[in-house]
Parts: structure tokens; C-alpha cells; sequence
């Protein structure tokens, strides 16, 4: 049976991640203890209750450095997830992920392009990244278009096109790039959350927020789409705006996380199936909030490990594909992937 | 009174599928069947009383007006369309397959409200499968999908349904109950309907009016009697036929 709204295991799926935003507050490599982790967070919030008793250090750990991380791992799960639940949809795709329009292929060039031509301009690598990856998916979609027509087939084999493209021309840079700056972009592309502070926190929250308002809002509408564009239009639905705006607001919330983070694979393609598969429903009326909630889990989980098994911090885009893929495996093997026909 | 008309349609996709110079209409409470060999332009006609693609200005009328003075979600409310075949991609209950009939009613962030699952429901107690209801669509048999998507056409509260070969891929028995749910939509919902059909017997026995296509034209259009006739099948078709009495209709029985 179908899960509920308003049923007690949806309410709590969608509250996980809170329990999981506070482990991860003291998940580091220096040892802060729960109590004294707690109680520095209390203060700060309700600074009447008192003076902090706690070293200094621990406030600036986790106010400077854990919290901003974790704010962005939680925003960055729910981009992925959220993007990928909703171009499934409008893909009628299993397979489809985020980076199916050329996103990750354009954010990667533009990311190369700052570290190697760039490197002492703060903050172009983000910038750099964001406008190509947002770039490649226009690319993409105009180059798809033909008499004010876009189709899904069409949208597919523009995607495979421009992200050969970008990647062709992030090849040319690798290679004339001195090793240095190479191991840069290298390491960016692995995708990482080690840089992330409050002004990372600033540039992308806003945009991720707006995206998944009005993904959240169209749902519905994303059902509907689902159906295929003629059923869709017979429908009543004006198919290339609803369209449009999905794929904007997808591509807009993983560029802006792909900017600061790199390129993190398998949490789009991972997590909408796995919801589906648990709530035993397409509907995304349910499976875009719980894709939120368990996006926003998985990637903290992931990073929490990317930072804690090793002396040394890992690349969190390796642990998400180590993770991923073989759960992704093992659901398909189980379920004989019921989920689609 | 009328609802929808072609009035001298001509279209074509390229060089081969056409529509020359149809005229055809269909009024409330009229089940309208066409009937013609493959290749005829049936689906392209219907696809054109539905702005699927877009007719020359003046040929195509739903209430009088040009239907391209519609916006996609207001001529939504006054065409159902049932397509050919269907591969829904997603495993929907039936009842959430029937609620998306109501998007032409809902703004692009509306989820769907009481009223909208009220209208989801009489929709499929008025084809008579609202046993289903909790069903998975892509599970139910063929003729339960096709009363499905006639649900989902009747949510949208139309004052007309296209039906695309609404018996293709169906056993005789489905075939008969979904006709019979047609007829009774049009006689007892005063639905103007206008059906793509490859029989001929089952278009006697639906409809009020048949229109035979041939080559993009209209070859015979009137009462369902007068037009399904051993000399416009057996010219339309090119095979011969017998005619056979039974209560006062002709059947039209191939020679082998």
C-alpha cells in the first residue's frame, strides 16, 4: 500500500534529516564531545540561558566550519534528488540524472577554466562553474528546440552532444595545464565540500531555495507531465512552458551546488528511485518532499564519512558512488525494478 | 447543437499524410464514427479537432469559434481526447491516472483540492470501474485501461470526446463493453463524440452518424445506415462483402 500523506512514517521521514544535522555536528577530525557540542549550540541560539563554559575552539569549529559544511550538504542533497525526481519525470526516464543536460560537463569546464587561467581571482571557480554549467543546459535546450518544439528524444541527444563538447574543451585545458593547477581541477571534479564556509553558504542558498519552491509547488503538475508531451498537451497543459520551467529550476539548483561542490554523482539517479521503491508510489506529491528529506540524509551521511574514516579528508563525490551504485544495484536486483512497468 | 466542425480542413505533415477539404460535424449527444482504411488520415483528423497540430485558421470550429483562438487549457475543458495507445511510464494508481484529468482546471502550482477528487471519482463511477479505483494502472487489463483513460477524458468535464480506435488491441467482449460505455456517455451526458472505428458491424450498432474516410477525403458521411453499406465498404476498402438482414440492419459480412 501506498504511503500517506499525513500518515506518521511520512511526517517522519520528512523530520530524519534533524537528527542527522546534529551527529554530523560533531562528526570531525577534531574531537568535540556531543555535551559540550550541544551545549555550544544552545547558547548560541539562546545566548540568555548563559556564558559557554566550552573552549573557545569548539565555537569556531562548529559555527565557522561544521555548520556552514552542513548546511550546504543538506542543500546540496536536496538539489540533486529533487532535480533528479523531477526530470525523471519529465524524462519518463529511470536512467536520467541531473547532469543529463550537459550541466556537470559545463560546470567542469568552467571550474578548469578558473583554476588554470585564474587561480588568484577568489571566487571565480564558483562563478566560472555556475555560468557554464547554467550555459550548457541553455545550449542544450536551444539546440533541441526546432519550430518552438522541443522534444524529449531531442533534449536527450542535445544533452549527449553539448556535454561531449564541454568535455572535449575541459580535455584541451587538462592538457595544457601546468600539473600543479592539473591536481586542482582534478580534485574539483571529484566533488568536495571541504572548502565550504558561510559565503559559499550565500551564493548558492538563495538559488536552491527558489529552485525547489517552485519545483516543490509544480508536483503535481510534474505527474502530469509525466504522462508524455501529446498526453500532457491534450490535457490542457501548455507543455513548453511547464517544461521550460522544470528544466530551468533543475538545472539552476544542481549548477549552484555543482559551484561550490564539484560534481557529486549518484545521489539524483539513487534516491528518487529509492523513494519510489519505499512509498510504493510515483506520485511525486509524496516522492519530491521524501526525495528532499532522504537527498538531504544521504548526503550528510556521506559526507560525515568523507571527513571521519580517513586521517585525511576524502572526495565526497567517491563516497556517493561508492555507496550508490551498489545499493542502486541491489534495489534493481531485489525489485526487479517494479517501480517502472 | 454543434459542437465541434471541420469545415473544408486541409492539412499535411509532409508529402504523404493529408487531410483534403473535410468537412464533418458533430453535435451534443451525437456519437459520430469514422471509418476508413488505414492510412486514411482517421488519427490525423482527430489530431486536428484537438489542436495536437495545428489546423489552418478557419477550418477547425469547437463552439463556433476558430479553434485556434483556444489557449491549450481552455479547449482542454471542452475536448476529452482518449488516445491510441498508451505506455504510462509510471506505475499510477487508476484514480491518480483519472485526477490528472484535471489539470486543465488547476494553475501550473495547484495540487489538485476535494472538489478536484469528487469530479476523479463520479468520472469512474460513470464508466462503472470505480472497483479499480486502488488499483495500479499499469497492471489492469486492456479494456479496463481504455475505460481508464475515458475516466480521465470525463474529468475534464468536456462537452466532447475524441476517441482514437478505442477498441484496437481488445478482445470482443472489451470491445462491446467499452462501446456500449461511449454510447451511453453520449446519450446520457449529452457528449458530442466522434470515434475512430475499423469496424464496420460495431459502428452500425454505436453510433448515429459514420463518416468513411478514404485518401484524406470524406467518401460517405450521414446516418449510420445509409452510409455503412455494401457499396461504400466495398469501394472504400476494396474487398467484397455480403449484406446480411438481422432486425432491421444490414451486417456486412466478408466474402472468403
Amino acid at each position: 500500500m501506498a504511503w500517506r500523506r499525513a500518515s506518521w512514517r511520512y511526517v517522519a521521514t520528512l523530520l530524519l534529516p534533524i537528527p542527522f544535522f546534529i551527529i554530523s555536528l560533531f562528526v570531525g577530525t577534531y574531537p568535540i564531545p556531543p555535551d559540550a557540542a550541544v551545549s555550544v549550540l544552545v547558547l548560541k541560539i539562546f545566548p540568555f540561558l548563559g556564558q559557554p563554559t566550552t573552549p573557545q575552539i569548539y565555537e569556531t569549529i562548529i559555527f565557522d566550519i561544521r555548520l556552514p559544511r552542513i548546511i550546504l550538504a543538506i542543500a546540496g542533497g536536496i538539489a540533486l534528488s529533487v532535480s533528479g525526481a523531477s526530470l525523471q519525470g519529465l524524462f519518463r526516464n529511470p536512467l536520467v540524472d541531473s547532469y543529463i543536460l550537459g550541466v556537470s560537463a559545463g560546470a567542469g569546464l568552467g571550474a578548469a577554466l578558473a583554476i588554470a587561467f585564474l587561480p588568484d581571482l577568489p571566487g571565480s571557480a564558483q562563478i566560472l562553474s555556475f555560468a557554464l554549467g547554467f550555459a550548457a543546459f541553455l545550449t542544450t535546450y536551444f539546440v533541441a528546440k526546432n519550430r518552438g518544439e522541443t522534444p524529449v528524444v531531442s533534449l536527450v541527444l542535445a544533452g549527449i552532444i553539448v556535454t561531449a563538447l564541454f568535455s572535449a574543451a575541459l580535455s584541451i585545458i587538462k592538457f595544457f595545464t601546468d600539473v600543479n593547477r592539473l591536481a586542482g581541477v582534478v580534485y574539483w571534479l571529484m566533488g568536495s565540500l571541504a572548502v565550504s564556509g558561510w559565503e559559499e553558504v550565500l551564493q548558492v542558498l538563495p538559488l536552491i531555495t527558489v529552485a525547489f519552491i517552485v519545483l516543490f509547488m509544480m508536483r503535481w503538475r510534474i505527474n502530469v507531465l509525466s504522462l508524455g508531451e501529446e498526453e500532457a498537451k491534450a490535457l490542457g497543459v501548455k507543455i513548453e512552458r511547464d517544461r521550460f520551467i522544470v528544466l530551468a529550476a533543475s538545472t539552476l539548483m544542481v549548477s549552484a551546488f555543482v559551484s561550490v561542490a564539484g560534481v557529486i554523482g549518484w545521489i539524483g539517479l539513487v534516491v528518487p528511485h529509492t523513494v519510489r521503491m519505499l512509498l510504493r508510489t510515483p506520485d511525486n506529491r509524496v516522492v519530491i518532499p521524501i526525495s528532499a528529506s532522504l537527498g538531504a540524509v544521504f548526503m550528510l551521511l556521506a559526507d560525515d564519512l568523507a571527513r571521519s574514516i580517513a586521517s585525511f579528508e576524502l572526495p565526497v563525490g567517491v563516497i556517493t558512488t561508492v555507496i550508490g551504485a551498489p545499493f542502486f544495484l541491489y534495489l534493481l536486483k531485489r525489485r526487479g525494478g517494479v517501480v517502472w512497468k | 447543437m454543434e459542437i465541434i466542425r471541420a469545415h473544408r480542413l486541409s492539412f499535411s505533415y509532409g508529402s504523404d499524410f493529408s487531410l483534403s477539404e473535410i468537412s464533418l460535424s458533430v453535435g451534443e449527444g451525437e456519437v459520430v464514427a469514422l471509418l476508413g482504411p488505414n492510412g486514411s488520415g482517421k488519427t490525423t483528423l482527430l489530431r486536428c479537432m484537438n489542436s495536437l497540430v495545428i489546423p489552418p485558421p478557419a477550418t477547425v470550429f469547437v463552439k463556433s469559434k476558430d479553434i485556434l483562438t483556444y489557449p491549450q487549457n481552455e479547449l482542454a475543458k471542452k475536448i476529452g481526447y482518449v488516445p491510441q495507445s498508451h505506455n504510462p511510464s509510471f506505475p499510477f494508481t487508476v484514480f491518480d491516472a483519472v485526477l490528472m484529468g484535471r489539470a486543465s482546471h488547476l494553475s501550473i502550482f495547484q495540487l489538485p483540492s476535494r472538489h478536484d477528487e469528487d469530479v476523479a471519482e463520479l468520472s469512474l463511477k460513470m464508466v462503472g470501474i470505480y472497483h479499480l479505483k486502488d488499483r495500479v494502472y499499469t497492471q489492469i487489463s486492456g479494456g479496463e485501461k481504455q475505460l481508464v483513460l475515458i475516466a480521465r477524458a470525463l474529468a475534464q468535464e468536456p462537452e466532447a470526446l475524441l476517441l482514437d480506435e478505442p477498441t484496437a488491441h481488445l478482445d470482443f467482449r472489451n470491445q462491446v463493453s467499452v462501446l456500449k460505455v461511449i454510447r451511453k456517455l453520449g446519450r446520457e451526458r449529452n457528449l458530442a463524440v466522434l470515434m475512430s472505428l475499423h469496424e464496420p458491424n460495431l459502428a452500425l450498432l454505436f453510433s448515429d452518424k459514420v463518416a468513411i474516410m478514404n485518401g484524406g477525403r470524406i467518401a460517405a458521411f450521414g446516418e449510420a445506415k445509409s452510409v455503412v453499406t455494401k457499396e461504400n465498404i466495398e469501394m472504400n476498402y476494396g474487398i467484397e462483402v455480403e449484406s446480411v438482414q438481422k432486425g432491421g440492419i444490414s451486417y456486412l459480412v466478408p466474402k472468403v
